[in-house]
């Protein structure tokens, strides 16, 4: 269905596939000019378009396969990561990575939801959409980190809970519920990162932290664009006004009161260069763990109340 | 014992406010048999027939639940606001006006404070009529009201969870407060303060996925529809029908999920034998 609706790319494509065919061709004389010309070209272009970018449009961009997910992120800037698995319940849902890793040096944990690229992958990775077992298997993380006193990581990448079956019959609800309270009363800094899509109480089961920081063009929201519009619209097509009228960008966010921080993105998005994205998350990771060390840990449930109380508009009197 | 104090007497009794349609006459939902209304009422709202509960609205659950039928209400002047400024195929504001009129000013959920059973304490109960009971910014600052004032007086809460799930009109300020509640009830719980969550026909979404499902004790009334994806939801996704009583209380129960289902007439009676128990004495 992005087919036809991420046509507002087509000019950074056609950019880049003439300074590809430009490279290729060789060394002739004034190439390199010519290439350099395109690539100044293709920065403004991008910028361009990626500074205009609509509700929906960014919900695309947050959706592209090509995106940085939550693998990449971890092996762009931690190191010695060992991944565990399993809820030691009932199973391991591949939807939700969870492990210990080091960051700069400091021994940490990791949460964070996982799409797959491929039919494959997205089968395996049951297209980052997490089971009861994803919740219960980053909690069992979670309180592991904070039996070692570990700070953690949570990325957030799913475009919801799964609606199935067994999910339901397994505790969809309970997973999430619980993760919501548990992460509330934990004694070692979270610092969430929203990286790509921000899905409802999937996102959130996993997103209760000290510092909640958004990738410039990722998107968090209480529903899909087009279940909202399935619902108030009565027609998921209305998807792009329902993304409008929900407010789930970065910006919007930020203005309500709910992140911290907006991440910047390089040039045309995250996906157009992954490894320049993790770099200009690493430093902003850094210094938001920096400032949560500074904190005495009994003292962070505490703050995290307070942060989370405050959320909400509302009229009294 | 330590949340156990004294309190003293609450009063006003407020007028009563119906969930079943207007008419000398109701149809049963469930059996479809007409049945005369004001047996119905009589009856805990329960069909005399085949015992189909029917939808109360948070003023009649208060009657049914608090020692003679008192209480006092609180957290009464939280509203509304459109923070979004949100319009669909019509202004959010308009339908709260719509609703408010309608329904009254309460927004999804009204908080009190009474003694049942002997034992003072906090009910909040949702208001399935106003905006099918969805959970907005109000809705949370109301239950965090209710929580930290239950943590100040060390009395037990009870919520009766009656929703569809997040309110869409607020977007991600709706989302946010299954995170603040939820938060607020790890507080009550270090508090040693016991919090139970009654589950009723339907309890779905957001509403589930947080203070619904994180009782000490989690009660449905029967044949309560309890989940977190809605029916249809799941249908599309797995393109089957759903089995007869799926994300049933009773389905709840085989699962795990759910302590018990107790029907209307026995709650409170239910409620005040844990709530005696938990206390101590
Ligand atoms: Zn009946």
């Amino acid at each position: 269905m992005n087919g036809d609706q991420t046509q507002f790319e087509e000019p950074i494509l056609k950019l880049r596939r003439q300074i590809e065919e430009l490279s290729a061709t060789d060394t002739e004389p004034g190439r390199q000019a010519e290439i350099a010309e395109l690539q100044k070209q293709l920065i403004k272009v991008s910028d361009d378009i990626y500074s205009k970018l609509t509700p929906w449009q960014k919900t695309l961009v947050a959706r592209n396969a090509q995106r940085p997910y939550t693998l990449d992120f971890i092996a762009f800037l931690f190191d010695d990561f060992t991944e565990i698995h399993g809820d030691r319940k009932f199973g391991d849902d591949p939807a939700v990575v969870t492990g210990f890793a080091r960051f700069r040096g400091t021994p940490c944990a990791i949460v964070g939801h996982q799409k797959g690229r491929n039919t494959k992958e997205k089968i395996f990775r049951n297209f980052g959409q997490p089971r009861p077992e994803g919740f219960r298997k980053a909690l069992r993380a979670m309180k592991l980190a904070e039996k070692f006193k570990l700070p953690i990581f949570s990325f957030v990448d799913t475009q919801g809970a799964y609606p199935g079956v067994g999910a339901e019959e397994r505790g969809q609800a309970e997973a999430i519920a619980m993760n919501l309270r548990e992460m509330a009363s934990l004694t070692v800094p979270i610092i969430v990162t929203v990286i790509g899509e921000g899905g409802s109480g999937g996102a959130l089961g996993i997103a209760v932290g000290d510092r909640i920081l958004m990738l410039e063009h990722s998107v968090y929201s209480v529903i899909s664009p087009e279940g909202c519009a399935a619902i108030l619209w009565k027609n998921s097509a209305a998807a792009p006004e329902a993304a409008a009228a929900m407010k789930i960008t970065a910006p919007d966010l930020k203005r309500l009161g709910i992140i911290d921080e907006i991440v910047p993105e390089p040039s045309g998005g995250a996906h157009a260069d992954p490894a320049r994205a993790a770099e200009i998350l690493g430093p902003v990771l850094e210094k938001n763990l920096k400032e949560l060390l500074k904190i005495k840990p009994a003292l962070l449930p505490e703050e995290r109340y307070k942060k989370f109380r405050k959320m909400g508009v509302f009229e009294k009197g | 014992m330590a949340w156990f104090r004294k309190e003293k007497k609450p009063k006003e009794a407020v007028e009563k406010q119906t969930a079943i349609p207007e008419g000398l006459w109701v149809k049963c939902d469930e059996c479809k048999e007409i049945v005369y209304r004001k047996e119905v009422e009589a009856n805990l709202s329960v069909c005399p027939k085949c015992g189909y509960h029917f939808r109360l609205s948070a003023t009649e659950r208060f009657e049914m639940l608090f020692d003679n039928g008192k209480y006092k209400e609180f957290a009464n002047d939280i509203h509304s606001c459109d923070p979004l400024e949100f319009r669909d195929t019509k202004r959010y504001r308009d339908r709260l006006r719509v609703y408010e009129q309608r329904v009254g000013k309460g927004d999804a959920v009204l908080c009190a404070e009474g003694k049942l059973e002997g034992v003072s304490i906090v009910i909040c109960a949702m208001e399935y009529a106003f905006m099918g009971g969805s959970m907005g910014s109000v809705v949370g600052e109301k239950i965090a009201t209710a929580i930290e004032r239950c943590v100040d007086k060390k009395e037990p809460l009870i919520i009766v969870s009656c929703s569809g799930g997040a309110r869409m009109q607020e977007g991600i300020l709706s989302l946010m407060q299954m995170a603040k509640i939820s938060a607020g009830l790890a507080r009550l719980g270090s508090a040693g303060l016991p919090f139970i969550s009654v589950l009723t026909d339907p309890t779905t979404g957001g509403v589930t996925a947080s203070y619904a499902m994180l009782g000490d004790l989690n009660i449905a009334e029967p044949k309560a529809l309890i989940g977190f994806a809605g029916p249809r939801v799941i249908e599309q996704t797995i393109r089957q029908t759903l089995p007869e009583g799926f994300q049933r209380a009773e389905f709840l129960v085989e699962h795990g999920m759910v302590d018990l289902i107790t029907p209307r007439a026995e709650m409170k009676g239910a409620l005040g034998r844990f709530l005696t128990i938990f206390r101590g004495n």
